[in-house]
């Protein structure tokens, strides 16, 4: 049985992604979008810390939120022309992207409740680690290392370094 | 009442339809963006979801979303420079407009 | 001299060709011409101390038996057929390779320092596209130096392609022209199909000999024999296939050397200037196709059925182009039918000397037609080579080619008077001028051959005099000048009245060279003496056709209209060259293209153009119709994207549920 607390606070994470989830995508001006999103990530953030990820939750914020969030208002303001709010939908655009949309929420909603049995599992006992643990796993070559999808990243990295600055210059 | 595996997939579904239905109606590029954050996020929510309930001894989905955040700050960085460098040449980041390489 | 300097002497000018081909336009256009004249001057030293050497040297090996070997200086492999079927580029030294170059180097010498003074404007300043022509000039010089050192047939043929492009730039250098540009097309047109021949012929006799190369064909009589021995006797419609080769071979050679009924396109190159005409289409390019049945001239004795096609058709050519000759009113043309005409003679002279029995027999004798050919060929290159410069001169002082435009200039250009004399002499016969020499030893092979040859020889020889009579004449006297141009014709500056000395000099002196010991066909010496009834006779015939050109042209008189229009029929018909150009007009036009080129024409554009067509047309059109399915919309492809997984998930699920 969780605490009330507890509940309360799931209860107001969910609403929280609901809700900004849509006010993201439905909201006309951008500026807006961008901020109804800095929330969904939080809320996000906030999802990780009650599963007891505190290190992911503090990545999910630090580079979600402090990092992409402020790359995305640059970009909008570096484009934006204020005063110019997206026009209305077409009706028809809409309701293809609602119906989209739906239909596909609907087939993962129904292959979820179709497998309600796992619903049964509860948060269990998770392992104890530190930062210091973790910095092990991510640079080892065990069963659990991640040595080789890490320089894979770090590659992926450094190419968009290269491809940033390439794309960026002046000509 | 507990907190099962559905009360968090839930919310994470709906995020992610909404990032599909901003994805294909919105015209303005950095909305498509936030959008493509918004289905990203859902699927790292449902990577750590299922670890945290199904796995909770081991550590890969956690990892995995580690990684996808790691990538989706770069693949970010690099489209919306892209996104910028379009707007530099063309005054413009609506979708439907930019179609001067087309046919 | 080492003879190694021959490839010095092919390789200068190709140097000269590059050099100023490409930096030409990087230097003055004076520059460029005297340094096109210092590198021939060059050539020309060490070609006539490698020439000299040959004749006169008494180096190890020269001379063995009293008879000058051909000398091979080097002969590397260029093409690897097979073992045997090796194609060399090699150069060789035998006595009319050694003339050729003599004859070559000199001509293209004079004629280098004579485009310095011709191919100016009225002002004196070097025209437009001066470099590009001493380059072409040079290109000229390599590609005949190159044929005439050439060891193996093959090599000739390459050679004879590149005088061939030579000869087209050059008559079409005046490009702006259409009547260059039609002649330099028709020019290379013509002799690409004689030479089209020549390239059947010679696979024919490679085929069927095996090799390609001089030394193994034509070395000696023997080597010849052998040659055409191991064709085993093959024959093609009655007439054994080397004689087939050897016709086609002919045939390419009477290209180049404009025989009947091939030589439409000579009077037509004379739209190139006329320094151009005097090198190649009067001294050298045009004795390619003699010089190449002389350097098969033992196959061709073998063969006498192909002997006899070249005896026919030069006697023929050497008339018929006399003929011309003396109607003409343009007096480049005049010469031009006069060069088809003396290269007729000279392929007579081949033709009539070979005597089967007597050459096989008496091994190394007889040959005199070879000798009178080649030595005639040498006088020749250079009094025409001076005719043609002095008409160069007239023309470049009153402006025009017409001799209407002319008469009376005696008095205003005496030195190209006097110059254009000495030709005249000289072509016709009258000792002790260059022709005479060798156009009697020509006469004297003739009759040997049987009396009709020699009588219509002379004749011919007769001919000769009397138009090349009735040109002079008439550009030189006739009556007094009307001054057409602000200025009034006179002499020409040094650098074009020198060649013509140079060249007159040697017109008197070179019936002098011991032609008889040094140009045999098998480099031993010939021991000929003056036949005096063959000579004398010619003499006289040469007479009466200058007395009878004197009678008619040097004063002002009515007489030659009168025999115009007695003859109108004839005149009319030998002016307009016997309506040669229009049959060929009516064959081309009419028949090969009416009939042949049009239906084939129809075929390619409509039938293998169609079906490509069609095919590209249909996947056209197949693009077009679904190049909007990809909008390139990436929104779309996300919905559609959607709807296909929707599909499939929707799928599985009724399936499952069923």
């Amino acid at each position: 049985m969780e605490s009330v607390g507890n509940l309360i606070v799931y209860a107001v994470i969910a609403i929280a992604i609901i809700v900004f989830s849509v006010l993201t995508v439905t909201t006309r001006k951008i500026l807006r979008s961008a901020t109804y999103l800095l929330f969904v990530l939080f809320a996000t953030a906030g999802i990780y810390f009650q599963l007891d990820y505190e290190f992911l939750g503090a990545v999910q914020i630090a580079v979600y939120a402090g990092g992409i969030l402020v790359l995305f208002v640059f970009a909008i303001m570096l484009t934006h022309q204020p005063g110019r709010d997206a026009q209305l939908l077409e009706s028809r655009r809409r309701w293809l992207g609602i119906l989209a949309a739906v239909l596909g929420v609907a087939v993962c909603a129904y292959a979820l409740f179709s497998h309600s049995a796992m619903c049964a599992a509860t948060l269990g006992q998770i392992p104890d680690f530190d930062i210091a643990q973790l910095g092990h796993w991510l640079l080892s070559t065990d069963k659990y290392g991640y040595l080789l999808p890490f320089e894979a990243i770090s590659i992926l990295l450094l190419a968009c370094i290269i491809g940033g600055v390439v794309i960026a210059r002046r000509r | 009442m507990n907190l099962n595996i559905l009360m968090y997939l839930i919310p994470s579904l709906i995020m992610f339809g909404c990032g599909v239905y901003g994805f294909i109606t919105r015209k303005n590029m950095i909305a498509i963006m936030i959008s493509l954050e918004l289905m990203l996020n859902a699927v790292d929510i449902n990577f750590v979801v299922f670890n945290r309930f199904l796995f909770p001894g081991q550590m890969e989905g956690m990892f995995f979303t580690l990684f996808a955040i790691a990538i989706a700050a770069a693949e970010t960085a690099l489209a919306l420079a892209i996104i910028i460098n379009v707007f530099r040449a063309m005054r413009n980041v609506d979708i439907t407009d930019i179609n001067r390489l087309k046919f | 001299m080492p003879f190694e300097y021959t490839i010095a002497v092919v390789a200068i000018p190709l140097f000269m060709f590059l050099f100023l081909g490409l930096g030409g336009t990087q230097m003055g256009r004076k520059i460029t011409g005297v340094l096109g004249v210092i590198g021939m001057l060059v050539t020309t030293v060490l070609a006539y101390g490698v020439a000299l050497t040959y004749f006169f040297g008494t180096g190890q090996g020269q001379v063995v038996d009293g008879v000058r070997q051909a000398i091979t200086v080097m002969n590397p492999d260029w093409l690897s057929f097979s073992e045997n079927l090796v194609v060399r580029m090699g150069i060789m030294l035998d006595p009319i390779a050694a003339m050729m170059l003599i004859v070559i180097t000199t001509v293209s010498l004079m004629v280098h320092l004579y485009s310095l003074g011709y191919m100016c404007d009225h002002h004196g300043h070097p025209e437009k596209g001066f470099q590009r022509y001493y380059a072409f000039l040079a290109l000229f010089t390599f590609s005949m130096l190159g044929l005439v050192v050439a060891t193996n047939i093959f090599q000739i043929f390459i050679f004879f392609e590149m005088v061939g492009v030579s000869s087209y730039l050059l008559i079409g250098f005046y490009y702006s022209s259409p009547a260059a540009v039609h002649a330099s097309k028709k020019a290379f047109i013509v002799t690409r199909l004689a030479d089209l021949f020549f390239l059947i012929g010679i696979l024919v006799l490679s085929y069927y000999t095996g090799t390609f190369d001089f030394d193994k064909l034509v070395g000696n009589m023997a080597t010849a024999q052998s040659a055409v021995a191991s064709a085993g006797g093959a024959t093609f419609m009655g007439c054994s296939v080397i004689a087939w080769a050897l016709t086609f071979i002919f045939i390419g050679g009477a290209g180049k050397s404009a025989m009947y009924p091939l030589h439409i396109w000579l009077p037509d190159a004379m739209e190139g200037p006329t320094p151009v005409s005097a090198l190649i289409h009067a001294a050298t390019m045009v004795v390619a196709g003699v010089f190449l049945v002389a350097r098969l001239f033992p196959l061709y004795v073998i063969e006498q059925g192909a002997m006899d096609i070249i005896l026919v058709t030069g006697a023929f050519t050497a008339f018929y182009a006399a003929a011309i000759a003396c109607v003409q009113s343009d007096i480049k043309r005049a010469l031009a039918f006069s060069t088809i005409s003396q290269i007729a003679f000279m392929m007579t002279s081949l033709a009539v000397s070979s005597n089967h029995s007597e050459l096989i027999t008496i091994h190394g004798g007889q040959g005199l037609g070879y000798m009178a050919s080649m030595f005639h060929l040498f006088t020749h290159a250079m009094f025409k080579a001076l005719l043609f410069l002095c008409a160069g001169a007239i023309i470049h002082a009153v402006h025009s080619n017409e001799n209407s435009d002319m008469h009376g200039l005696h008095k205003f250009m005496p030195i190209t008077s006097i110059a254009f004399l000495i030709g005249c002499l000289a072509i016709a016969g009258i000792p002790p001028f260059a022709g005479f020499w060798s156009k009697d030893e020509i006469l004297v092979a003739a009759y040997e051959r049987g009396l009709g040859w020699g009588l219509w020889m002379s004749a011919v020889a007769g001919m000769t005099a009397f138009y090349m009579f009735r040109i002079y004449l008439l550009i030189f006297f006739w009556k007094k000048h009307k001054v057409h141009t602000e200025h009034e014709p006179a002499d020409q500056p040094w650098t074009m009245t020198l060649p013509l000395i140079i060249l007159a000099t040697i017109s008197i002196v070179a019936g002098f060279v011991p032609a008889a010991k040094m140009f045999t066909w098998d480099g031993a010496a010939l021991h000929t003496q003056l036949n005096w009834t063959v000579a004398g006779s010619s003499v006289l015939i040469a007479c009466v056709g200058i007395a009878l050109a004197f009678r008619l042209y040097y004063k002002e008189n009515d007489l030659p209209a009168r025999m115009k229009a007695s003859a109108h029929g004839l005149w009319t018909a030998a002016y307009h060259r016997f309506y040669m150009d229009e049959l060929y007009q009516f064959i081309t036009h009419k028949l090969v293209f009416g009939l042949l080129s049009v239906p084939i024409a129809w075929f390619d554009r409509h039938i293998i153009d169609g079906t490509m067509n069609l095919m590209a047309n249909v996947t056209n059109q197949c693009s077009f119709a679904i190049r909007r399915l990809q909008s390139g919309s990436i929104q779309a492809y996300v919905y559609i994207y959607l709807i296909g997984a929707l599909t499939v998930a929707v799928a599985t699920i009724v399936c499952v549920l069923i």
